[in-house]
């Protein structure tokens, strides 16, 4: 695959948070949020992005919307390497990125309009002048987000929250991105309105050819709407595969474990879903080897000297594992080194 | 009123035509409009429902916590026998402590930070010292039962079990004694809980504890008095996934080993599916449907449970076609006339504006209240 055909390629970056203590305030530690992520979004794409609280995911679209500065690594966005970018040359990249939030009652101003909520970005970026053309964008917006025209002198808290988060949708494509992260933007939501913001984002997907990165922690969402997912751990990506693939056949004992620990809504297919023990290690120490180790039940001697690299199971899915593992009969053999 | 109930001593709880108002600047919420519910002794009862449907506010009538602007209008809350809704405030707090118990959503903001777990457990036990006097010792002696059955018993052990028996057949027993005692007690509690390490546990303040074992912690301060019935709001929606599965397990587990029945209430069909044995689905302050978890899930009767069933993303299908309901949840201040739901149902016709559909039994077991089932399933 040729290196143009994505638009967002990720290459090992790091994101460390420093600890200070002491009198002096000296660094004495960092918590290694992101530690190592490579990943790549096609045009036109949803890159889900899975993982437990505290794995790193929300820190990752953070940093790769240029919110936090990277430790070291490059975002390279349409050939441009923008991780190092600052002011004026990185304005343009903000137009072309954007990102919803979770919370839509945090993330909107509150003493703001829909209107000039959604004019401000246009103003920022100097988009449609006259502010005739302004009023006829802003119309058009609220209506493709599925809200209408009388709507737009009302204020946040006249709203729902998933007309809220429409509004944050709206706010996004206001300046005409090519990229939006969406960090959990139906965590806050009820299931029914849940299902409406997803297949509004479908829907908007088609219709403006837009590339998604899409942040959640509920695996069955993911599922309905990422053409591919990234299963984080601890700072790093241990399983990408296209979404299908990731369902039906994971190779990482981490991702098979998170699998297994999603209620199903049919109590016919009642099973016993405790896969892990334990909670996820602090991101401060941690121990050399593979980072699931502790929690593994197929962990060796080897797990513990060294990290497994990413290896590639099939086309497009790759899983940092030592060893290819059949998870039904328990027998696993030693994958080739990477 | 429909009778709900299959052999009175079967049931735990029953609350009828339970009405609840909360006054607002705004005006009167109307929050529960005449909710019916009954549970059964050992069963999980999953209460759902989006947010604004009334399920926590059920719950905090019948544990008494109602805010000062809330008002119960009209209905009864008959657990174990008695009328809570009628009984003195002191004996109202005996049969609270003793009959049920309560855990609720973050357990961050239910644990006191000053205060050891442990602490917070044995301030239980000590506050109600007549209580729990009988159950420590018989506790401790269990304990020193199986310490024999092991073959770790120990002269000193053989001596305090001798105090202990004479102490439970009527002696006076010191403060200093009874501390030891309940401080045992905790401990065993803890790891009834499984958490691990329970003797550090007990000393550990709550900062120093991960969101799961907080929560485990919280159960086990509601495990403490053995209660009939117990609450659970939202338990596990603070915790990710595999924790989540680690508490929902330990639910069943318990519901097992003491005889106690559960109030699950949940947003997330999907858990209830993996643990209730029965469902009560709200909407806008009404149950609108009861039924068998299996019945509801493969034969949903009211619009409302079709809707939501249809809405839920299914982590184990592809390409699966998601529906969603109209329209938001109402404003309870000024709620629609007649079925409440109304206003979003596909299926409303001259009569659901009009008139309040009751709750009625449609097949065994199988309660809905929908004028399109009125004479019997459709």
């Amino acid at each position: 695959m040729k290196d143009d055909e994505y638009l967002l390629k990720v290459d090992n970056l790091l994101k460390w948070f420093p600890i200070r203590g002491g009198l002096l305030g000296r660094t004495v530690g960092h918590v290694r949020a992101v530690d190592g992520v490579s990943i790549a979004i096609k045009k036109g794409e949803t890159l889900g992005i899975v993982g437990e609280s505290g794995c790193g995911k929300t820190t990752l679209s953070r940093t790769v919307m240029r919110l936090l500065d990277p430790s070291s690594g490059s975002i390279v966005f349409d050939g441009t390497d923008i991780s190092k970018l600052k002011g004026r040359d990185l304005k343009p990249f903000r137009r072309r990125m954007q990102m919803v939030f979770q919370d839509p009652y945090a993330s909107l101003d509150p003493r703001q309009n829909v209107r000039s909520t959604l004019m401000e970005p246009m103003g920022i970026h100097h988009i449609q002048h006259s502010g005739e053309d302004r009023n006829r964008a802003v119309e058009k917006l609220v209506e493709i987000v599925g809200l209408n025209p009388d709507h737009l002198a009302r204020f946040p808290h006249e709203f729902s929250g998933g007309q809220r988060q429409r509004i944050a949708i709206a706010r996004a494509l206001a300046v005409n991105p090519e990229f939006i992260a969406l960090d959990e933007p139906t965590s806050a939501l009820d299931v029914s309105v849940q299902a409406q913001i997803l297949s509004l984002l479908q829907k908007l997907q088609l219709e403006l050819d837009l590339t998604y990165m899409f942040v959640s922690h509920n695996l069955a969402v993911v599922r309905q709407i990422c053409h591919r997912t990234a299963v984080m751990y601890l700072g790093r990506v241990v399983e990408v595969a296209p979404t299908e693939t990731l369902f039906e056949n994971p190779k990482h004992p981490y991702t098979k474990a998170l699998l297994a620990s999603v209620p199903l809504p049919d109590p016919s297919k009642r099973t016993d879903l405790v896969a892990l023990e334990g909670d996820v290690p602090s991101p401060v120490n941690i121990p050399p080897g593979c980072r699931f180790r502790a929690r593994c039940a197929y962990s060796t001697e080897k797990c513990a000297l060294t990290s497994p690299g990413l290896f590639e199971f099939g086309p497009g899915h790759g899983a940092e594992c030592f060893y290819d593992i059949d998870f039904k009969s328990g027998s696993k053999k030693e994958v080739p080194a990477t | 009123m429909v009778a709900m109930s299959q052999g009175l001593d079967q049931d735990v709880l029953v609350v009828k035509d339970l009405r609840v108002v909360f006054h607002t600047y705004a005006g009167e919420v109307k929050a529960l409009d005449g909710v019916d519910l009954t549970v059964r002794r050992k069963e999980v009862l999953g209460l759902v429902g989006e947010s604004g449907s009334g399920k926590s506010v059920t719950a905090l009538t019948i544990e008494g916590l109602l805010p000062q602007n809330g008002e119960v209008v009209s209905g009864q809350i008959i657990l174990a026998g008695n009328d809570l809704l009628k009984e003195s405030s002191a004996d109202l707090r005996i049969s609270r402590v003793t009959d049920m118990a309560m855990v609720f959503q973050d357990p961050t903001t239910y644990l006191n930070p000053v205060l050891t777990v442990g602490s917070q457990i044995t301030e239980i036990i000590e506050s109600e010292a007549k209580l729990f006097t009988k159950q420590v010792i018989a506790d401790r002696l269990i304990e020193l039962d199986r310490l024999e059955g092991e073959g770790r018993i120990t002269p000193v052990l053989e001596k305090e079990r001798a105090k202990l028996k004479s102490l439970s057949s009527g002696a006076k027993i010191s403060k200093r004694e009874f501390k030891r005692l309940s401080r045992l007690y905790a401990i065993n509690i803890l790891r009834q809980v499984r958490l691990p390490e329970p003797e550090r546990i007990f000393k550990d303040y709550p900062f120093e504890l991960s969101g799961g074992m907080k929560q485990r912690a919280m159960i086990a301060m509601a495990l403490v008095r053995r209660p009939k019935l117990f609450l659970a709001d939202e338990i596990t929606t603070a915790l990710d996934v595999t924790v989540q599965a680690q508490i929902l397990k330990l639910l069943t587990e318990l519901r097992e080993q003491i005889d106690t029945s559960v109030i699950l209430i949940t947003h997330d069909l999907a858990i209830v599916a993996e643990v209730c044995d029965r469902v009560a689905v709200m909407y806008a302050g009404n149950i609108v449907e009861v039924a068998d978890v299996n019945e509801l899930f493969r034969n949903p009767l009211h619009p409302y449970t079709k809707g939501l069933l249809a809405s839920i993303p299914r982590p184990d299908l592809k390409e699966q076609e998601m529906k969603s309901i109209r329209g938001s949840v109402p404003n309870l201040i000024f709620p629609p006339s007649g079925c409440r739901f109304h206003p979003r149902c596909d299926f409303a016709f001259e009569r659901c504006p009009l008139e309040k559909p009751k709750l009625l039994e449609v097949s065994k077991g199988h309660f809905v209240a929908c004028f399109l089932y009125e004479g019997g399933q459709a």
